[in-house]
Formats: structure tokens, C-alpha cells, sequence
């Protein structure tokens, strides 16, 4: 193989692995319009948008964590922790309970934040230790039970359809997209980020702040997963911390990675990420629109996540 | 490594790092294993001083050991590939697919209930094996396709979930679930003959030091001359059978397969592999550490089931902050040491 065919295969799988979500994305949008009827039509398009709207913003975080080299399994936890405390000062008035919802999901990310950026556990035995306790606390704080949520406010965060008739949980997540891209794109924080991934050693010697950022970074996370837990709550129109978020964390990592991030840290797509959770929203539904199983549909997720992955394999490393 | 952020390399070199390994983290090592084994007997202590003879009976400790035992089997397996600085996340589902393979095989005789389960989470985990060891892709996303794909079957098997399969009456496979030898369940049993077994694969064999060397630090291995690619194929392969082998017991417990059970039993594993003194850098560790792991979060639960008052969920936020905890510790104590 001569030089220039070798740059060339290069540049191919560099673009495949930046830009492979968005033409999956585009394939199985055109697919679905040919094939699937009623795929376009408003209320189905509005329906695939408000279900994948949790793992979006739970994504959002979860690109920025993996960006520095770490994993936050406590995503799915901090999720039912928002929603039972939302639930337990609902009393008190919409905005103080999605405050207090919010206070309990930054003290969350707080805790993970400090055992990571300052005991320096690994990431992923520190955020299992909120993984298991997180959902066991909401539990305690709702008393082992559903709660349904009357109020007005929040519930319509779940259905009321301003700009364009999306719903207001939908221009949530689209607004936290946005803040989320600049915050990496456009500020020294999201270069911090980044560098701390790529090598925390070099970083550390550079003088970052890398503890500092850390604490930030699991705190930004923790935050949107409350978010998250609060979006989902005000849809369902219940916090049932037994089940709000569960397997999200699993979710999360795959649109991370099938949106082009490697685990290995130093990078981050936030564009990409959001592509990632959108395609495999759509899979599967597909899927489950052509009469697939709950079954086969999960199988054929986990062939679609190995060739993402086999797609975006490190040939230079 | 492709999950944490702080490996440390190794100061020493390949050969050394190998042969050197317990001596230099000895100390180290010694109160990372001895710390859970003291927090171990301190914890039966109080049960004993809190519950007296409703903890401490014959009948209690038999039911804690064969309720420990299943994850013990998989804890072992993931103690393996923890050494190796990987990671499985997939034998939760696999446990679950290997219950209702054994139930839907017993149908044609306790031989094919047996080995069926056994053969198909092998060779699932050879094929998680084969991509992260020969195509070199990353063992959290590859196991984390695998628990989706495992928990996928584990339902289609089950006509997605809406049938269970029941082991019969006659079968005698149940024996291995429901028996007893001299007193002892025969999970417990077996889950000690694993263990023994694991021991002398992990110390005593080429394999064993492989596994050490290639977490200690891969590219040393290759340069080694070690087959890396080999041993990791065989490793994901081993937690896929032993996954396998947990979950079939299950099902001759309980005389059927159920597809929903094992959600979160990989994180289980790594906890009390973590809890047993395995660093999840990879190069250090070993099975009797697991073992106190495992057996520690099972007293934790076995005493919050005493308490008649408290529920399940309390028990989850003791064993999280009880990981947290041990983990500082661990890690507090692993830096003092090294600097």
C-alpha cells in the first residue's frame, strides 16, 4: 500500500467515525419515510423526540464526564433521587421543588465529584457507590412509593407544546444542547475538559486546575441528570423512584460512543452524542414498527453498537 | 485501559513487575485484603451481639452461604478480568439467559439443561473475547453490547418474557441447586471447588501470570512474547461459562428460568471485587479478597433482613456508602503507601 493510499484510508475512517452518526441518522430518517407509514407525521415526530428526551440530557453530561477519561454510572440514580425529592416538596410550590430536585442532583454530582477529583478513585467504582445507594435513598425519601404529581406547572413541562409544537421538556433539552456545545466549544473550562482526558497527568503539570474542573465536571452531570429526572417525572405525571431513569446510564454511554466520542477521553461531539441518542431512539422504534420483538429489537442494538464501534476503532494507536 | 483516568505505570520493568508483584504492593496488599476480612468479622460480631441466636444459628449461616454463592461463582470470573484491567459487564444478563437455558433444556434431560447454559455463555463470552483480544476493541462497550444482547435472548428464549420454563420434578439436575452434601448446599459446594480452582489457575499457572502481566501493563506483555489476544479470548470465555454455571445453578434452585433476574449483578461483582482489595487499574489482586467481598455484602444483607422494620432499599444505600467507604480507605491508604 503506497503512502497516498494509506492517507486516503485514513481520511476515509476519520470521516466515517466523525460523521458515521449523522449519515445512520440520515439513512434510517429516508428508510423510515419510504417505509414506515405515518413515520412522518407530526405526532409521530413529536413522540420519538419526547422519549428520547431524557437520555439526551442525560447524555449531554455523560459526553462531558467520558471528555475527561472518567464514566458516570449514577446517572439513573441521581434521576430517581430528583424525582423523590421533587416529589416530597412539591407542597411548597412547582419552582422550589424542581430547585430542590435540582440541589439534590448538584450535591449528588458534588459527591462523586470529590471522591473522584480529590480521593482520586477510579470514575467508575466512584459513581457505583451512588449507582447502588442513589435509588435506595430516593426510595427512602418517597417511602417505597409512586407518588403522582398534580401540579400544574410541572405537568406541563410534560405536555404543553409552545414554539413549533414542541413541548416544553423537547426546548429543554435543545436549549441544554446548546449551552452544553458552547460551554466545551467556546470557553477555557471545555478546553480544560478536554486536555484533563486527554493526558491528567500533563494537565496537573501545566498547572490546570484539574481538581477543581473534575468536582465541576461530575457536578454538571449530577445537575442534568436531576434535570432529566424532573423532565421525566413531569411527563409520566408521576415520581416513581423505583423505576425513573433505570438503565439510562447504559443509554447514555451507548449515544456517547455511537456518536463518535471514544471512552478513552481527550475528546468530546456534543453534537454527536445527541445524533447518537436520536439514531438509536429511531432504531428502535423501527424495529418495534416492523413488528420485531422487545427481543430482537435489543439484539440487534447491541450488533448495531459493536459495528459503531468496530467503525470507530483507533487504527493509529 | 480505556475506563480510567489515573493508571499508574508501573515503575519497575515487565519482568520484574511480574515476579516483584506482591512483594512490592505486599504491604499494601495485605491491608487492602485484611481490611475487608477484619470489617468482615466486625460485621458478624455485631450481628452476633445484635441478633444473637437468630444471626448466629446453623440454619441462617447455611442460607447465607447458598444465597452467596451464585455471586461468588461470577464475582470470581470478574475477578479474573478485573486483573486483567478489563472489564465484564454482560454476566448479569448472561446469568439470566443461563437460567432459562437450563429450564428450557431440561425439557430434554438434566444433561442437556446442564450443558446448555454452559456452552452458550461460553461461547458468547469467546465472541466478546475474540473482539476485544484479535480486533482490540474497547471490553466496556463490547460487554456492555453483550448485556443487551445476552438479556435479548434471555427474553426470546422466554417468548419475551411472557413464558417461563419449569425444570421437572424428575429432573435430577435440581440436586445441584436443592442438595446437600454433609450439611452444605451444594451451590456452596461447588462454589468452593470453583474458587479452589480459580486459586491455582490465577497463581500457580502460566495462564494466571499472563493475566497478571497483561494488567500490569499490555504492551509489556506483547513485547513479552505473551499471547495476549489468547488469554483475553479465554478470559471473557471463562466469566461467560462461570456467569453460565451461577445462573443454571439458580434455575435448579428455584426449578425454573426466569429472563428478569441478574439486573445489576455485574455491578454487584465489581463491588465485591473492588470491596476484596482488586485494584480495577488491572495487575493486583486475588480470589480470597472476592470472596470476603462477596460474603461481606451478603451478611450486610442478611442483617438488614433481620431487622424486620427495614426494606430493601435500605440495604442497597448501606452496601453504596459501605463501597464508597471502603474504596477511600483503599485508596488513601494505596497512595500513602506508594509515596
Amino acid at each position: 500500500m503506497t503512502t497516498t493510499e494509506m492517507v486516503g484510508q485514513w481520511r476515509t475512517e476519520v470521516t466515517l467515525r466523525t460523521h458515521g452518526v449523522y449519515a445512520a441518522l440520515g439513512i434510517m430518517i429516508a428508510f423510515n419515510m419510504l417505509f414506515t407509514p405515518n413515520f412522518a407525521t407530526l405526532s409521530n415526530l413529536r413522540l420519538q423526540l419526547v422519549q428520547v428526551t431524557p437520555v439526551v440530557i442525560v447524555a449531554l453530561g455523560m459526553a462531558v464526564v467520558v471528555a475527561t477519561g472518567g464514566i458516570d454510572l449514577s446517572v439513573g440514580a441521581v434521576m430517581a433521587l430528583s424525582a423523590a425529592t421533587l416529589a416530597a416538596v412539591i407542597d411548597h410550590g412547582a419552582w422550589i421543588a424542581m430547585g430542590v430536585a435540582l440541589v439534590a442532583g448538584i450535591l449528588a454530582g458534588l459527591f462523586n465529584g470529590l471522591l473522584v477529583g480529590v480521593v482520586r478513585v477510579q470514575p467508575i467504582v466512584a459513581t457505583l457507590g451512588l449507582f447502588i445507594a442513589g435509588r435506595g435513598l430516593a426510595l427512602m425519601i418517597a417511602g417505597g412509593r409512586l407518588t403522582e404529581i398534580f401540579d400544574p406547572t410541572i405537568r406541563s413541562i410534560g405536555t404543553k407544546q409552545i414554539i413549533g409544537g414542541l413541548q416544553v421538556g423537547v426546548l429543554v433539552a435543545i436549549g441544554l444542547t446548546v449551552i452544553v456545545g458552547v460551554l466545551m466549544r467556546s470557553t477555557i473550562f471545555g478546553k480544560r475538559v478536554v486536555a484533563i482526558g486527554g493526558s491528567p497527568q500533563a494537565a496537573r503539570t501545566a498547572g490546570l486546575p484539574v481538581r477543581r474542573s473534575l468536582i465541576f465536571v461530575y457536578i454538571l452531570s449530577g445537575a442534568l441528570a436531576a434535570v432529566a429526572g424532573i423532565v421525566a417525572s413531569a411527563r409520566s405525571g408521576a415520581s416513581d423512584p423505583s423505576f425513573v431513569g433505570l438503565l439510562i446510564e447504559l443509554s447514555a454511554i451507548t449515544a456517547v460512543v455511537v456518536g463518535g466520542t471514544s471512552l478513552a477521553g481527550g475528546e468530546i461531539r456534543v453534537a454527536g452524542t445527541v445524533a447518537g441518542a436520536l439514531l438509536m431512539q429511531l432504531i428502535f422504534a423501527t424495529l418495534i414498527r416492523h413488528d420485531l420483538s422487545d427481543a430482537d429489537a435489543r439484539m440487534v442494538q447491541a450488533v448495531i453498537i459493536v459495528a459503531a464501534v468496530y467503525i470507530q476503532r483507533d487504527r493509529l494507536r | 485501559m480505556t475506563i480510567d483516568t489515573t493508571t499508574r505505570v508501573p515503575d519497575d520493568g515487565p519482568l520484574d513487575d511480574v515476579a516483584a508483584h506482591w512483594s512490592r504492593g505486599s504491604v499494601t496488599s495485605l491491608i487492602q485484603r485484611s481490611a475487608a476480612a477484619i470489617v468482615l468479622v466486625v460485621v458478624v460480631l455485631l450481628g452476633v451481639v445484635l441478633f444473637g441466636s437468630k444471626f448466629a444459628s446453623t440454619a441462617n449461616f447455611a442460607n447465607l452461604a447458598v444465597s452467596s454463592s451464585f455471586l461468588a461463582i461470577v464475582a470470581i470470573g470478574m475477578t479474573f478480568v478485573i486483573i486483567s484491567g478489563g472489564i465484564d459487564l454482560s454476566v448479569g444478563s448472561m446469568y439470566a439467559l443461563a437460567a432459562v437455558l437450563a429450564a428450557y433444556g431440561s425439557q430434554w434431560g438434566s444433561f442437556v439443561g446442564i450443558a446448555l447454559p454452559l456452552v452458550v455463555c461460553g461461547a458468547l463470552g469467546l465472541v466478546q473475547g475474540t473482539l476485544i483480544g484479535r480486533l482490540g476493541m474497547p471490553p466496556f462497550i463490547i460487554t456492555l453490547a453483550g448485556l443487551l444482547f445476552a438479556r435479548g435472548l434471555a427474553f426470546k428464549v422466554s417468548d419475551n418474557g411472557n413464558k417461563t420454563y419449569l425444570i421437572g420434578e424428575d429432573r435430577w439436575m435440581k440436586v445441584l441447586g436443592q442438595g446437600r452434601w454433609f450439611g452444605v448446599g451444594i451451590p456452596v459446594v461447588i462454589a468452593l471447588v470453583v474458587f479452589a480452582a480459580g486459586s491455582v489457575l490465577l497463581n500457580r499457572t502460566r495462564f494466571g501470570q499472563s493475566v497478571f502481566a497483561i494488567g500490569g501493563s499490555e504492551e509489556a506483555a506483547n513485547l513479552m512474547g505473551l499471547r495476549v489476544a489468547r488469554v483475553k479470548m479465554l478470559l471473557y470465555a471463562l466469566t461467560g461459562a462461570l456467569s453460565g454455571l451461577a445462573g443454571m445453578l439458580v434455575a435448579s434452585r428455584s426449578s425454573s428460568g426466569l429472563s428478569t433476574i441478574g439486573g445489576g449483578l455485574e455491578l454487584e461483582a465489581i463491588a465485591a471485587v473492588v470491596i476484596g482489595g482488586t485494584l480495577l487499574t488491572g495487575g493486583a489482586g486475588g480470589l480470597t479478597g472476592t470472596m470476603v467481598g462477596v460474603l461481606l455484602l451478603g451478611v450486610i444483607q442478611n442483617l438488614i433482613n433481620q431487622v424486620g422494620t427495614l426494606r430493601s432499599f435500605h440495604q442497597q444505600v448501606v452496601s453504596g456508602l459501605f463501597l464508597v467507604v471502603v474504596v477511600t480507605a483503599q485508596t488513601i491508604v494505596g497512595r500513602r503507601e506508594q509515596s
